[in-house]
């Protein structure tokens, strides 16, 4: 059941035909050309499909393009500006915190969202002091808050000190 | 996946309006886990309607100092929120145990109570499974059960609940507030979910376009002493074998009142009235918090692969009001 969906990605809008099924990663990668967002699981597991939704961190396989028309959404792609690399990219590089790299652009958008988590003083299940007004990132933090990013090359331990590198 | 024809709804009445109306329809919130169901075939609405962006996005303090909850709350907005954190600990805590950043940050609070059992079985339409396709049979008695029920199953079903969510809210004795066809009601979580008796497929006891607009906590000032506690075969990422949910109101050592529920052991989140009818009035010592627990868990019909939650629920309780009574006497 086709209809015509309006999808605002890294700040330009598109106008498509998509069936009511087409997940938003599935938009972003089959009809908008946007290979960063990666399928592994398809079922919110892996978080290799994480965005950006309205400056938030989501699984992209778990929604429906549909529903997010008056969305800003952002890819690895859209994280760039001025031909400069985001920290983060630069710090993965720096840190060789990958090895296929499948993994890595959900990675990089997730830390993205996580460390805007922090910034509003969001705890995590690992917080010493559910009520503290700053949080301190350490390794656990880091660790706790990534962990629905699965990375099957094990690259965590250069991950972790990349993402800790730009907190 | 099955076509499916999509509509956004203004407000929760032209909602309910338009589901009552679509026997095969369901609301869409967060989606994480109907969006995930739908793929794998176990969903097959035939119309969705979106109520994620309806206006009860709001967490208020009511007149009598309780907190109303929108169904439409995000998971991750909830367990920041300041009241929720410094109110009910409890609930913020149970919340940041569950699911993953991404997760949290698209889960609904109205969701959330909704989702439904993650046993292998449920999820998978090449198996049966009287929860989705009714007589058809149960393997999980047999088969894979590690993670399910200890309490409360029947010869049908075995399946657990899988919300952390939903077990502090069982603790905190909140109230579910629906709107349906014909009006407002009120549901107390305690009574929300279902046991599966011979009839597994109803998780809840939601009639069909009826929709959650709100959770209202009751206000407990003993809260601000609470703890939800989660055991998982991973430190992250993981729903729970067993967890609970405690609260304890004391003085001079002696314990006035006392709130606590399990997750991980039933089709519900577990209120132990049992435990909680021995414990209050009493003084705190492990021995009564270990008769207390085996109080709980006396009725529970363990199987092959999950008898030990048994004791690991026990310890659990003796462990979690320990800390929070010892917390107290500080």
């Amino acid at each position: 059941m086709d209809r015509p969906i309006v999808l605002k990605v890294n700040g330009t809008t598109h106008e498509l035909s998509l069936d009511t099924r087409t997940t938003l990663l599935d938009a972003l990668r089959e009809h908008l050309g946007l290979n960063g967002p990666k399928k592994g699981c398809d079922h919110g597991q892996c978080g290799a499909c994480t965005i950006l939704l309205n400056g938030r961190r989501v699984n992209s396989c778990l929604t429906f393009a549909v529903a997010y028309q008056d969305a800003e959404i952002v890819t690895i792609e859209g994280l760039a500006a001025d031909g400069q690399l985001h920290p983060l990219q630069q710090a993965f590089i720096k840190h060789d915190a990958f090895q296929c790299g499948y993994c890595t652009p959900g990675q990089i958008c997730s830390a993205v969202g996580m460390l805007r988590e922090v910034e509003a003083g969001w705890p995590s299940t690992v917080s010493e002091d559910l009520n503290a007004n700053q949080i301190t990132l350490s390794e656990d933090e880091i660790r706790e808050r990534m962990s629905g990013n699965l990375c099957r090359c094990a690259a965590y331990a250069n991950i972790v000190p990349a993402i800790a590198e730009v907190k | 996946m099955h076509p499916f024809q999509y509509e956004r709804a203004n407000d929760a009445a032209s909602a309910v309006a338009l589901l009552s109306q679509a026997p095969r329809g369901a609301f869409l919130g967060g989606g994480t886990n109907l969006v995930d169901l739908m793929k794998l075939g176990v969903a097959q609405p035939e119309l969705l309607i979106d109520v994620s962006h309806l206006s009860s996005d709001r967490i208020e303090t009511l007149p009598n100092q309780g907190v109303r909850i929108g169904a439409a709350v995000r998971n991750s907005d909830l367990a920041a929120d300041r009241t929720i954190r410094t109110r009910y600990p409890v609930l913020a805590q149970a919340l940041l145990a569950g699911a993953s950043g991404q997760l949290r940050n698209l889960a609904t609070t109205g969701g959330n109570l909704l989702q439904r059992t993650r046993c292998v079985y449920f999820q998978d339409v090449s198996k049966p499974c009287n929860k989705r396709e009714p007589g058809s049979g149960c393997p999980a008695r047999e088969g894979y059960h590690r993670n399910l029920a200890i309490l409360g199953a029947s010869e049908a079903c075995i399946a657990t609940h899988p919300s952390d969510m939903a077990v502090a809210m069982a603790a905190l004795d909140a109230v579910v507030r629906v709107l349906g066809p014909q009006g407002e009601r009120t549901i107390p979580l305690t009574s929300f979910h279902r046991l599966p008796g011979d009839e597994p497929q109803r998780d809840t006891v939601l009639e069909h376009g009826e929709l959650i607009t709100a959770i209202d906590l009751p206000p407990l000032p003993f809260a601000t002493r609470s703890h939800y506690r989660k055991v998982r075969d991973r430190a992250s990422y993981a729903f729970a074998l067993v967890s609970i949910a405690a609260a304890a109101d004391l003085a001079d050592g002696v314990i006035r009142d006392v709130r606590i529920a399990f997750g991980g052991v039933a089709a519900a989140p577990w209120r132990a009235r049992k435990a909680e009818d021995l414990l209050r009035g009493a003084p705190v010592t492990e021995t009564l918090l270990r008769q207390a627990a085996e109080a709980e868990f006396a009725a529970a019909q363990p199987l092959r692969e999950n008898a030990f939650k048994v004791r690991l629920a026990g310890n659990l309780l003796v462990r979690t009001l320990l800390d929070l009574t010892q917390e107290e006497i500080r």
